[in-house]
């Protein structure tokens, strides 16, 4: 290929790169906002959103509130995933469990957890405990689905296939029905993760004292717009950071399927 | 003529590795296996031929002690092994732990390994099965079966999936395999002429009976004429007639490993 063509479709090619359209949205934004056209109580510019975010790291206001945030999220996913794994274990591997379990957690599923906010309020009170509960129990469901479904979903060819070696019961679920089902719990994984994180900002508003929603709330009575963009810039990160792990964690455990094999 | 029926002499009273006895079994009113008896000596290797739907496959399910038996007359060896028309390999494991599946004790990986040498994939080792071409998953399955020294083999049409080039080259292994560790062995295909260059003896298995057998008697590659004569009358058991000028076309394959009446030779 000649050198000037390559040239060509490489400018092209930077030209046409997903990060144009957020770079010239951002601009547009900076210019708006200098030409006041967006006046700081309704948005406040990249610049100052960019100013802002390092003196609140400096100041160490972020990075202690974040720690709160994280620390919630943390203790329910723990809980929640404990139960939702436990429970789709024994829903999955054995018929009386999903006699007992599964009709309560399709139930469950169509109360929307949110909606369960006043209820945890008026048996949690208001401190640290509803925060926790509701994403615990926001948690549950969606690695609780996806693992039931993906034990349940195993080839049978392949566990038929185990048996004939002679395998017990309990060597077909560790070494077939379990791995086979890790793509599965991975998903909801990924699923319990964010939604996780959609539910910590709402149960922060309940009268917090700390936290990203604490500062939100603040910012709030104030119009600090610029405090505002960085905490959602923080569930953003958060968001991503969560995404990336659980990506992390299926390249390292999914490294048999072929497009990860080959590279 | 040395393909004869009825032929017993050949197999001198030993305890049987398989033994069914009027065995039948049916899927609600539909009555699959019906009344069947079959035994099956040590090392023999013996081809199953039918119909699609006739219960190939559940006869070997049977035999491979995957389905229940209901207290009936059924004896078959606990040491036994399936290869399935795809090869059923895991692929979450290894290929050397895919053949080392269930086994226990020092130098399973050695074993694994020796096996996989047999079958000529000594060198994929330590790859995904998913990386595996479709004759090498199969190679696998049999290095799997085999790693165990099953008394019985089971084979459920397990070259169906595969090309003529490396099915034939996936005969001449099956053969070498079972002249060195001499499971019986029994093998479901729907290929006449591969039941007929591999088996010491073919069973015809319709409406739930075996309802022809045909034990063979001439040496593995040199069976091109008593082969044809046979095709065609399993052909003929099979309920699928043939024209004389199907066979006349076929040449004699010689000294080639395995017999086709008609498609080697081309
Ligand atoms: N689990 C099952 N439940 C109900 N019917 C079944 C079941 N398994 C097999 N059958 C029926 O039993 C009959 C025989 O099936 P089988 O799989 O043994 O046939 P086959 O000889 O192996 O056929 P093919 O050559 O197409 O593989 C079929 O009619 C099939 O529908
Ligand atoms: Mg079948």
């Amino acid at each position: 290929m000649p050198k000037s063509t390559q040239l060509h479709r490489r400018i092209a090619s930077l030209f046409s790169g997903h990060w144009v359209s957020p770079v010239v949205f951002l601009i547009l934004w900076e210019a708006g906002s200098r030409l006041g056209l967006i006046p700081k109580s309704t948005l406040a510019a990249p610049s100052a959103v960019i100013g802002t975010l390092v003196e609140m790291l400096a100041t160490g206001e972020l990075p202690d509130n974040l720690f709160v945030s994280f620390l919630r999220v943390a203790a329910g996913l723990v809980i929640g995933l404990s139960i939702g794994i436990t429970l789709a274990l024994a829903a999955g591997l054995s018929r009386q469990g999903e006699a007992a379990i599964d009709p309560i957690m399709q139930i469950k599923r169509t109360i929307p957890t949110l909606a369960l906010t006043p209820l945890f309020i008026v048996w949690f009170g208001i401190g640290e405990t509803p925060k926790v509960a509701l994403i615990a129990f926001a948690s549950i469901f969606p690695v609780y689905l996806n693992l039931y479904s993906g034990i349940r979903g195993v080839d049978v060819r392949l566990i038929e296939g185990a048996r004939s070696f002679g395998l017990s019961k309990t060597e077909v679920i560790w070494h077939v029905i379990l791995p086979g089902a890790l793509p599965s719990l991975l998903v909801g994984l990924r699923y319990s993760l964010s939604v996780s994180i959609l539910v910590l900002v709402v149960a922060e508003q309940i009268n917090a004292s700390a936290g990203l929603g604490y500062l939100v709330n603040n910012a709030r009575d104030f119009m600090r717009t610029d405090i505002i963009v960085v905490c959602l810039l923080v569930y953003a990160a958060l968001g991503l950071g969560a995404d990336g792990l659980v990506r992390l964690i299926e390249r390292r455990a999914l490294a048999w399927r072929p497009n990860l094999a080959e590279a | 003529m040395l393909a004869e029926t009825n032929f017993t002499a050949a197999f001198p009273v030993v305890e049987p590795v398989v033994r069914l006895r009027d065995f039948s079994r049916s899927f609600g009113a539909n009555t699959v296996i019906d009344g069947l008896n079959l035994s099956i000596a040590p090392g023999e290797f013996v081809a199953l031929l039918g119909r699609s739907g006739g219960g190939k496959t559940t006869l070997l399910r049977t035999l491979a002690g995957l389905d229940s038996v209901q207290g009936q007359d059924v004896l078959i060896p606990s040491s036994r092994a399936v290869v399935f028309q795809d090869a059923r390999l895991l692929p979450w494991k290894k290929v050397w732990r895919n053949v080392a599946l269930g086994l226990k004790g020092p130098g399973v990986r050695e074993r694994a390994e020796a096996a996989l040498n047999e079958v000529g994939l000594g060198h994929r080792i330590d790859a995904w099965p998913l990386t595996l071409s479709g004759g090498e998953a199969q190679r696998v399955a049999l290095a799997r079966a085999l790693v165990r020294e099953p008394k019985l083999l089971l084979l459920d049409e397990p070259f169906a999936a595969l090309d003529a080039l490396t099915r034939i080259k996936m005969h001449a292994l099956v053969l070498e395999l079972w002249r060195v560790h001499r499971p019986a062995i029994l093998m479901v295909t729907h290929d006449v002429d591969e039941a007929v260059a591999l088996a010491d003896r073919i069973l015809v298995l319709d409406a739930g009976r075996i309802v022809a057998e045909e034990h063979i008697t001439v040496q593995r590659g040199e069976r091109g004429d008593v082969g044809r004569v046979l095709r065609q009358r399993l052909l003929g058991h099979l309920g699928c007639e043939v024209t004389s000028e199907h066979f006349l076309s076929a040449v004699d394959v010689g000294a080639s490993i395995v017999p086709f009446p008609q498609g080697a030779s081309a």
